[in-house]
């Protein structure tokens, strides 16, 4: 797909090729998907489906592995619908489409490639891939304060991924130095439980800087703000959760003896990230930045719940990553919508949109209804099932963190109401708003399609839950001590 | 003797006779037949790559151990010849230029007689002939670096070259001196044995490695790397920041690992404070460079770093992964260099600066996406061979136990690739009332930059490559 947009020449190629492309890989999902929960139902146990594997670098162990389970099912899932969507996003991408796209599906290659390796050493490698054409997306495509932002963004997440190679390396020679397999590591659990204790929080804050993790989570407001739309959608969709992903399945499966001893220092910078992040929320003016913070706080609720390491609570984060993932997406390419017909994201020059763009701004509504867990939505479901997750371990410390962490609800409800109130009602303040017009087919389609997903996984989240219980259990399973 | 045996050291002798060809060429040709010149030099050294592989499976051993020839040394070989190839397609258009058209034959019979000194230096098991051949690397390399003599730069260059080289010569000789002098034999074989780790010495054994370490240009020993570098012709820049480089280095870990390996634990120690000197000053002082030859020397300094973890692990992963760094190492940074050359021939040769690059995407795409590339590649991103070269080094040094010097190498890379992200922040982001205009590469160079931008792609994708290395060490 790369080589067909290389070759292809002009808008109308390009257009083509994208859209083919991604349907194409959307219906492959789908189709994983669906094969897979019939060979689920078939009574087939084994931990992974469709494992495959060649030899790669032998005399270093490295094989290019593949394989799925519930859980990277539902992440390729969500890697296709945002991607697919994202397409129709940047519909009238300028100036240079063709680069714009190349470096998107190059990014989207490293999302999918990390989603199905079970390989550490492809794992990072792909990992590192997502991370580069961010880069060149935002710094020659974004807005504002591009190329600080995009530095930013780049240098931190790199210095994340040199605590990961570290802690892949110690994972890998902690082992006995024979294999790069995930599972098999698992295995053998044989890691010495003091090595656990030096590259577990490598590790782990090596992944968290992409889930942004309290203290490192400063990248992801400005990096949002100034990306291009679709980047921004993939970006907090999908990328983020190869944080929490890789914190669920490098870091806490095969270091189960530190995760456990440890657990407490990240769950309380996970409590700081899932409030702070709200709270910041309410007090910032530009669309993007608000986004930008409650993503922070809804991944650091992910990652919150994956510490607590319940079987209810591991799946929440799941379903949160998933709902998370469609909402977030659905935000951004709303405001990127926004944004291009008034050229402001500022909350205060923004006002009476529900009469002159009815479409987008009952889109917002929706949004915003969603992030804030109102019942028949995503976001309800995995937040509920995260916080009696979380609740279910009865001694005080948890008790009280997860106490802290359900305000966050109430302070997503500020600022979420706030803004809807703020720029959708009212007459419009501004004259030159009022020629603007409604969303174009292209738009249209785009946020339909989301908001399907998002009432979809809201109105019948059990296959989804079923789905990833497998994977999720087996991890638990290995944490238990 | 049988004098057939002297045919053991094939690849050097063929080298020297591509040498005699090339200097009879030279001698005879005459005005149009002088235009073939250069394809005939690229022939002949491919040829010449092919003889060092034909050697890649077997040993020899001449002169009573004096000269050593095993597959790994052939397969290096092999690999500085390519390096020379490249480095001689890239010339075509330096030469091309009134200066120095007549001087051709020149260029091409300095750069093989150095190319034969480093093949000396790889093969010696003797300490004098590991000398000469140093010394037959280092002279001819001076000549080139002052090559356009009339440019006071290249001349100033030149000095600095010579005379820093030679200070570090006579280090080493005082070096050697210290080692014949409690051990009585200049073999590897029989020194080894008598090696105990005594003062005298760790002393010579400081004064050898700091004689290297000239070469290689490790911190602390590295102050004249960065003038050298800006003063010479692009080309010549090039090759001394890779092939020299790469010989040197090979060089010292057959030395370190086969002389003093009783004494593992001094010379460890001894790396450690300068790769972690290298590659943290080095960073640090490449992110203020303006002039992009300066910033390239610097980043060598700081590769030259990342090599030596392959180093300081002296196991036999340690080697492979050395070796592929090496290979890796010579596509990326040939590839960056090719292009500063062709660009610099475009601009009238003025002195490139970062603001040169300013806009180069729009005028330029080819251009500048492999140089996109090639940076990725030395920043060590993924999925480009950098990637991989980077992460084998890292696991060879990580299984030697030196967790902590892999931790500040890492964190290194990040600022690393700050400064390679400026390169490309240049091309991509930052707008130019007037870039770089449109330029056409001469066919030479534009296969050299393919060959490049193949390695720099399929390096690290294709594993038989490491895996061939693996099972040549």
């Amino acid at each position: 797909m790369l080589l067909a947009l290389w070759l292809s020449r002009n808008i109308k190629q390009i257009r083509t090729v994208m859209v083919v492309g991604s349907t194409m890989l959307l219906a492959l999902s789908v189709y994983l998907t669906v094969d897979f929960i019939a060979q689920r139902s078939a009574g087939v146990s084994a931990a992974q489906l469709y494992t495959d594997s060649w030899c790669w670098y032998p005399a270093l162990n490295i094989n290019y592995s593949i394989g799925v389970d519930g859980i990277s099912v539902v992440m390729i899932l969500l890697s296709s619908i945002i991607v697919f969507t994202g397409t129709f996003a940047s519909w009238n991408i300028k100036p240079q489409p063709k680069e714009f796209f190349l470096w998107y599906m190059l990014l989207s290659l490293g999302v999918y490639g990390f989603f199905i390796t079970t390989d550490m050493f492809a794992m990072f490698m792909f990992y590192e891939t997502a991370l580069i054409p961010m880069y060149l997306l935002i710094g020659v495509w974004g807005s504002g304060k591009k190329e600080y932002s995009a530095m930013k963004l780049t240098l931190m997440l790199m210095g994340g991924s040199a605590f990961l190679l570290m802690g892949i390396l110690g994972i890998y020679f902690g082992s006995g130095a024979t294999t790069m397999n995930i599972h098999e590591i698992a295995a053998m659990n044989n890691i010495d439980t003091n090595l656990q204790y030096i590259f577990f929080p490598m590790t782990f804050v090596g992944f968290g800087v992409l889930g942004a993790l309290f203290p490192f989570h400063t990248w992801s407001p400005d990096g949002h703000a100034s990306a291009p739309t679709s980047v921004s959608m993939l970006h907090a969709g999908v990328l983020m959760k190869l944080g929490g992903y890789g914190c669920f399945r490098i870091a806490m499966y095969l270091m189960p003896q530190a995760a456990n001893d440890l657990a407490w220092i990240f769950i309380i910078l996970t409590t700081i990230s899932v409030v702070y992040g709200a709270l910041s929320a309410i007090s910032q003016t530009d669309l993007k930045y608000i986004n930008a913070y409650s993503s922070v706080s809804h991944c650091g609720l992910v990652l919150f719940a994956l510490l607590m390491m319940t079987q209810t609570s591991c799946t929440g984060a799941i379903l949160q990553m998933l709902s998370h993932g469609l909402m977030t997406a659905l935000f951004f390419a709303l405001i990127g919508m926004i944004y291009g017909r008034t050229h402001t994201r500022d909350i205060r020059e923004l006002q009476g949109l529900m009469k002159i763009m009815p479409f987008l701004a009952v889109g917002y509504v929706i949004a915003g209804l969603a992030n804030l867990g109102l019942p028949g939505f995503s976001g309800f479901i995995a937040e509920m099932t995260i916080f009696v997750g979380s609740f279910m371990v009865d001694d005080t410390f948890h008790r009280v963190v997860t106490i802290i962490a359900c305000t966050s609800i109430v302070i997503t409800a500020v600022y979420i109401l706030r803004v809807v109130g703020k720029i959708l009602y009212g007459e419009p303040i501004n004259e030159e708003h009022k020629r603007l017009s409604d969303a174009s087919w292209d738009e249209r389609f785009t946020v339909i399609c989301l908001v399907a997903c998002i009432a979809a996984l809201g109105i019948a989240p059990l296959w989804v839950s079923d789905l990833i219980n497998n994977g999720v259990s087996d991890i638990i399973a290995n944490l238990m001590p | 003797m049988n004098y057939l045996e002297f045919f053991s050291m094939l690849p050097e002798i063929s080298l020297l006779a591509v040498f005699v060809l090339i200097f009879i060429f030279d001698l005879v040709a005459t005005g149009h037949r002088r235009r073939i010149f250069h394809i005939m030099t690229s022939l002949l050294m491919l040829a010449q790559i092919a003889v060092c592989l034909s050697c890649c499976d077997g040993e020899q051993t001449l002169f009573g151990g004096m000269y050593h020839n095993n597959s790994i040394t052939s397969f290096m070989k092999a690999m500085l010849t390519f390096g020379s190839l490249l480095v001689i397609l890239q010339s075509h258009k330096w030469l091309r230029n009134t200066h120095s058209y007549y001087k051709q034959g020149e260029f091409f019979i300095l750069l093989l007689s150095t190319l034969v000194g480093m093949y000396f230096m790889m093969s010696a098991r003797h300490f004098l002939l590991f000398f000469i051949g140093m010394e037959l690397a280092s002279l001819p390399l001076a000549c080139l670096v002052a090559f356009d003599k009339y440019r006071h730069h290249s001349a100033e260059a030149g000095i600095k070259y010579i005379l820093s080289s030679m200070f570090a010569s006579a280090v080493m000789l005082y070096g050697i001196s210290f080692l014949y002098g409690t051990t009585g034999t200049l073999y590897f074989d029989d020194m080894v044995a008598k090696i105990d780790g005594s003062a005298m010495q760790v002393f010579a054994m400081v004064m050898f490695t700091a004689g290297l370490g000239f070469k290689i240009s490790l911190v602390p020993f590295h102050l004249w790397t960065a003038d050298s570098y800006q003063g010479a012709p692009t080309v010549v820049t090039a090759y001394l920041s890779v092939i020299s480089k790469g010989a040197a280095v090979f060089t010292m870990f057959i030395i370190l690992t086969k002389v003093f390996a009783p004494m593992t634990k001094e010379w460890q120690m001894m790396l450690y404070i300068m790769t972690v000197a290298s590659i943290t000053i080095a960073n640090l002082f490449a992110i203020k460079q303006n002039n992009l030859k300066r910033f390239m020397a610097f980043s060598s300094i700081s590769q030259a770093g990342y090599i030596m973890l392959a180093v300081i692990s002296g196991t036999a992963s340690g080697m492979t992964s050395m070796v592929y760094y090496i290979l890796v190492y010579i596509v990326a940074n040939l590839a960056v260099f090719g292009i500063i050359e062709t660009l610099e021939h475009h601009n009238e040769n003025v002195e490139l600066t970062r603001t040169h690059c300013n806009g180069l995407y729009k005028t330029n795409p080819k251009l500048s996406l492999l140089m996109t590339l090639a940076l990725f590649s030395l920043a060590g991103i993924p999925p480009f061979a950098g990637f991989f070269s980077k992460f084998f080094i890292f696991m060879s040094a990580f299984d030697a136990g030196f967790w902590v010097l892999v931790f500040i190498a890492l964190i290194n890379t990040v600022i690393s690739l700050y400064y390679y992200l400026l390169i490309v922040k240049a091309m991509y982001i930052k707008p130019n009332e007037a870039p770089i205009p449109e330029i056409k590469c001469d066919p030479y160079s534009r296969i050299s930059l393919v060959l490049c931008l193949i390695g720099v792609v399929l390096l690290g994708v294709c594993s038989f490559i490491y895996t061939s290395i693996d099972k040549l060490v």
